[in-house]
């Protein structure tokens, strides 16, 4: 085990766990938003609408991350849009947490008692105004421990991108081994930062949970 | 494109055969590091880093620290070995977690008059709680199972051939690549809810005994 070694690639592995955080956050928070939409659209009473949300739902739940990764790197260009891997990397990993996001919501909402949204309605508030300022202020908040745990699947995905020449800690730990030749420090290195950053989040998702108290909507066991 | 349909059916066949050894591993694994912190107070710490470890820590990076980093230790091990040993330990620490959850869930009582009826704590274990784990822990454990079907995927960046590795091959060959993709995509589609569905059907079967003693109690 080569100590030293370890110590002199740090700075490198911490600008790899700094671009893995980048593209995690920003996939969850474009997430959030499709998810937040898809949710709308799974609850709707237009029907179609509905069984659309439900199909993209069920299938972006079904195909590994991966293969989803490799089908937005290599399609998209197929129908003239040119991304680079980082757009690519976070297109990939959006479309798939929203589809797990949008059923965390739908865990959220089916827990607010709709005596609320009957009360905003007598009161004259609009549709949107109910959602915007009653329903989801009130789902994001119990919904966060589920979040908190969706953040640490995603990142943990996030390894995945180095597939496509991201260069965030998995991508960076290969480039450093094949300089270095030494696969069990730099690896165990960016192991140990991964597990690092979840405990991290973890930690902070069972102190929201107790805060929160026992709200658990659905999502990723 | 029909002509590759031998190669995409023996991928299919690899990636089942290869969550399959893993979902065993992972089972026993998982069953082994609860009944150890169950039962052996010195450890707890060693199954506790076990866990957090594992369940932190993306399934790639092990699969590399198993196929790439473990050779400068003395241990080689071909694709397919690295990939299920690898897929079964990550996933042995989630089904670690569903177990617990499992014994949990079992009333005291069972264990209370058990133990007064004089039944020793290993047959307790064999006869009165193992039995009811599979009802127990089914539902989470096919969730869990169609992550790591998911997650087999990742065993194709270490040369595993499997579904998504033998199609990559046929896109490097005939320069197709939407129809390779989406066909993949489907194939993986279709096993996640085959076994989703499987779970359900075995959910049902499993847990008719609860139906049928209600029903019983009811009519004594």
């Amino acid at each position: 085990m080569d100590l030293g070694l370890i110590i002199g690639s740090l700075p490198a592995l911490a600008r790899g766990a700094a671009m893995t955080l980048f593209v995690s956050l920003t996939a969850i928070a474009l997430g959030l938003v499709l998810g937040m939409l898809l949710s709308f659209a799974r609850m709707s009473e237009n029907r179609w609408l509905s069984a659309a949300a439900r199909f993209y739902i069920s299938a972006l739940r079904g195909i590994p991350i991966l293969v989803l990764l490799l089908m937005v790197f290599y399609l998209l260009p197929a129908v003239g849009l040119e991304a680079p891997p980082l757009v690519a990397a976070i297109a990939a990993l959006t479309l798939n947490t929203a589809a797990f996001q949008a059923e965390i919501y739908r865990g959220g909402f089916a827990v607010i008692p709709p005596g609320q949204i009957e009360a905003a309605r007598v009161l004259g508030l609009g549709e949107t105004r109910i959602k915007t300022r009653i329903l989801i202020p009130q789902v994001i908040w119990l919904v966060t421990p589920a979040l908190v745990n969706e953040i640490i699947v995603l990142l943990k995905n996030s390894s995945l991108v180095s597939v496509i020449a991201v260069t965030e800690l998995m991508r960076v730990s290969q480039q450093l081994v094949s300089k270095t030749y030494k696969p069990t420090e730099v690896y165990l290195a960016a192991c140990l930062l991964y597990v690092l950053m979840n405990l991290c989040l973890s930690a902070l998702g069972s102190r929201l949970r107790r805060r929160i108290g026992g709200a658990s909507a659905g999502g990723r066991p | 494109m029909a002509g590759y349909a031998p190669v995409v059916l023996h991928g299919l066949w690899v990636t089942i055969a290869i969550c399959a050894a893993s979902t065993l591993l992972g089972l026993a694994a998982g069953l082994a590091v609860e009944l150890t912190r169950q039962h052996v107070r010195s450890l707890r710490v060693l199954c506790r880093v076990y866990v957090e470890g594992l369940r932190g820590a993306p399934i790639l990076i092990l699969l590399f620290l198993l196929y790439y980093a473990a050779p400068g230790l003395g241990l080689v091990l071909d694709p397919e070995t690295a990939g299920v040993i690898g897929l079964g330990l990550y996933n042995g620490a989630y089904f670690a977690e569903i177990f617990r959850a499992g014994f949990e869930s079992i009333p005291k009582g069972q264990v209370e008059a058990a133990s007064s009826l004089g039944l020793s704590p290993l047959r307790i274990l064999t006869r009165v709680k193992l039995p009811q784990m599979p009802a127990l822990i089914l539902p989470p454990a096919v969730n869990q199972v169609i992550i790591l079907i998911k997650d087999s995927a990742v065993l194709s960046i270490i040369t595993v051939p499997e579904l998504t590795k033998e199609t990559s091959k046929i896109i490097n060959e005939t320069f197709a690549i939407a129809e390779p993709l989406l066909v993949l995509a489907l194939l993986y589609w279709a096993l996640v809810e085959g076994v989703s569905q499987l779970g359900l059907k075995s959910e049902r079967r499993l847990t008719r005994y609860l139906k049928r003693t209600e029903e019983g109690t009811r009519c004594s």
